[in-house]
């Protein structure tokens, strides 16, 4: 077994059922980075500053500058203030932050105390995806645990500081994790995206400046307080600091979540998943969850897991989803199952996305089933054209990036699809 | 109109949220009365909307946009099957087809005897557990073959 370099998943033990208390989380340094803030009083500028050194960049799928996005907040703002989490980990592949928030629920905690206090914040909401009941649950208990321990609430460790943290379940809409969908779905509304600007550091929750940032984001903020920003920096690469944790999905021997240093190459994070299932041969690879383009597996294999590298390999790495698909895959059928997902969660509101993704699915859909048209292929590129760049939110960009990207780099199988009435493989 | 245990559990939501904004305990007041009723009919809806103070409208809009929110009756157990990508490529298809072909029903369906109801359902980020599937939501089973299906639709059978 190789040396893993961890930061989120350090020191846990999958064995013991309690390993997620609040206990054998300060027995892992837990809660160590928030106490010397509170003891030392440390000033909200130098956090910020230790997070931007960190180049810890939102995991989420945006990869923005976590300490750059900390920055915008007013800091002379008089009112109410709000910190969300979000942890609405639908995007098809992703599977990590059910496990931070599962076996190491007090390190998104701890995270985000120090993200309040560095933003004078005192009140923060976690949005957990509807689907992962079991998680919500253990998410209250963990923050019940805090709360009793003085963690949490009101004059944390009798420092004057004080930060409330709820949790917040969806209800099955895959757009709620667009960040400003988010925020109209915690009011208590239908899960719309808000046009940007304003931004959410100016008109967020409740109409208040509002920072939000993904589950994996707020875990990693303690290792970076405790160790320093330029250590974080330095396990990953320039740009691109830390460890990443990748969910590896699809034909693996061993799917599951790999915390790896940044820049990894994709051919030691495909061996820690035990290789390919049955011994075939890679075909193709979607990097960083459904909305990101496919990558041919040739590519993939000279390609390292970190921001810049895959996005210079031509795709991006979004949540970190890793989807694994071998020789067998037909890339119609991949293309279909993903087109009807975009079609089913479109939240309706522009029409370029409501109406394109129908057509998007609907065209793939008669390829597939045998009735596609040579002029498809070119139809699909143009009802691609017209839905990217031209919505409110990034989702008709996710529905319409797979659809380019699979026609550039598997045109062959598709047009065999429409020349023979069947699959390739 | 919902119990005591039901509000009391609504009542919690709500003291997470600001006073001046309840609507924001709209989500899991909707999810506690599926929870006691099986299924979210007009008036309970209504009396959701009343208790929390907001237009019976704002509440049908939540209601209609969440997918996981009941607006039929459905069976005693609701299955949510994952047919997306990652899923299909680890036997999500084949989970599918074993409890159409077992229940003798199609996505959407309800047995004649009023206990399951089959959905098809969207990414419930558990793509390293495939097949996944969900039982009323909250419980979620994990690598299903076929076999763990039928030790499953045994469990519940009794």
């Amino acid at each position: 077994m190789t040396q893993l370099t961890q930061i989120l998943l350090a020191g846990l033990n999958p064995s013991d059922p309690n390993d997620w208390r609040l206990r054998s989380y300060e027995q892992r340094e837990g809660y160590a980075a928030l106490r010397k803030i509170l003891n030392e009083k440390i000033p909200p500028d130098t956090i910020i500053g230790e997070v931007k050194k960190s180049a810890l960049r939102g995991r989420g799928g945006a990869g923005f500058p976590t300490g750059l996005k900390w920055s915008f907040m007013p800091k002379q703002y008089e009112g109410d203030k709000y910190l969300v989490c979000n942890s609405d980990e639908g995007e098809p592949g992703t599977f990590k932050d059910r496990d931070i928030m599962h076996h190491n629920p007090h390190s998104l905690i701890e995270g985000m105390a120090i993200g309040a206090y560095a933003m004078g914040i005192r009140t923060g909401y976690n949005y957990i995806h509807g689907e992962i009941w079991d998680t919500y649950e253990r998410m209250e208990e963990a923050i019940d645990e805090a709360r009793s321990a003085g963690l949490l609430g009101d004059n944390i460790l009798g420092s004057g500081f004080s930060f409330q943290l709820y949790n917040h379940h969806g209800y099955g809409a895959y757009i709620c994790g667009e960040e400003t969908a988010l925020l109209e779905s915690l009011e208590g509304k239908k899960g719309q995206p808000r046009f940007k600007p304003p931004f959410p550091a100016s008109f967020g929750l409740y109409g208040k400046p509002t920072t939000i940032n993904n589950t994996e984001t707020f875990a990693s903020v303690p290792w970076i307080i405790r160790n320093g920003g330029e250590k974080f920096l330095q396990i990953g690469k320039p740009n691109n600091g830390g460890t990443k944790i990748f969910s590896v999905s699809g034909h693996v021997n061993k799917p599951g979540n790999y915390e790896v240093p940044m820049g990894t190459p994709f051919a030691k994070l495909l061996e820690m998943a035990g290789g390919m299932r049955g011994g075939r041969k890679l075909k193709a690879c979607i990097p960083g969850g459904s909305s990101m383009p496919v990558l041919p597996g040739d590519i993939m294999m000279r390609t390292d897991m970190d921001y810049d590298s895959i996005a210079k390999a031509g795709s991006f790495l979004g949540s970190g989803a890793v989807i694994i698909m071998d020789d067998t895959t037909c890339m119609v059928k991949a293309l279909e199952r993903l087109s009807y997902f975009y079609y089913e969660e479109s939240c309706g509101q522009c029409t370029p996305c409501r109406e394109g993704t129908g057509w998007l699915y609907r065209v793939v859909h008669r390829i597939e089933t045998g009735k596609g048209r040579i002029e498809d292929l070119d139809l699909l590129n143009n009802v691609a054209d017209n839905i990217q760049g031209r919505t409110i939110c990034a989702l008709g960009d996710a529905a319409a990036m797979p659809v380019r990207a699979m026609i550039q780099h598997f045109r062959d199988e598709f047009i065999y699809h429409i020349e023979h009435k069947k699959c390739m493989v | 109109m919902l119990s005591a245990e039901s509000l009391k559990k609504i009542d919690h939501e709500v003291t997470k949220y600001p006073a001046d904004q309840k609507q924001s305990a709209v989500m899991s007041a909707l999810a506690i009365a599926q929870d006691e009723k099986g299924w979210l009919a007009n008036e309970t809806m209504d009396f959701v909307a009343h208790y929390l103070g907001m237009p019976a409208i704002a509440v049908y809009e939540v209601a209609t946009f969440y997918n996981m929110y009941n607006l039929q009756p459905v069976g005693r157990y609701k299955f949510t099957v994952c047919t997306n990508l990652p899923c299909a490529l680890s036997g999500g298809n084949d989970a599918a087809a074993h409890l159409k072909q077992k229940l003798g029903i199609g996505f959407n369906q309800t047995t004649t005897d009023g206990k399951f109801t089959l959905k098809e359902g969207e990414c419930m980020g558990a793509c390293g557990d495939a097949p996944v599937l969900l039982v009323n939501n909250k419980r979620m089973c994990s690598f299903m073959s076929c076999e763990k299906i039928d030790q499953l639709l045994e469990e519940l059978s009794k």
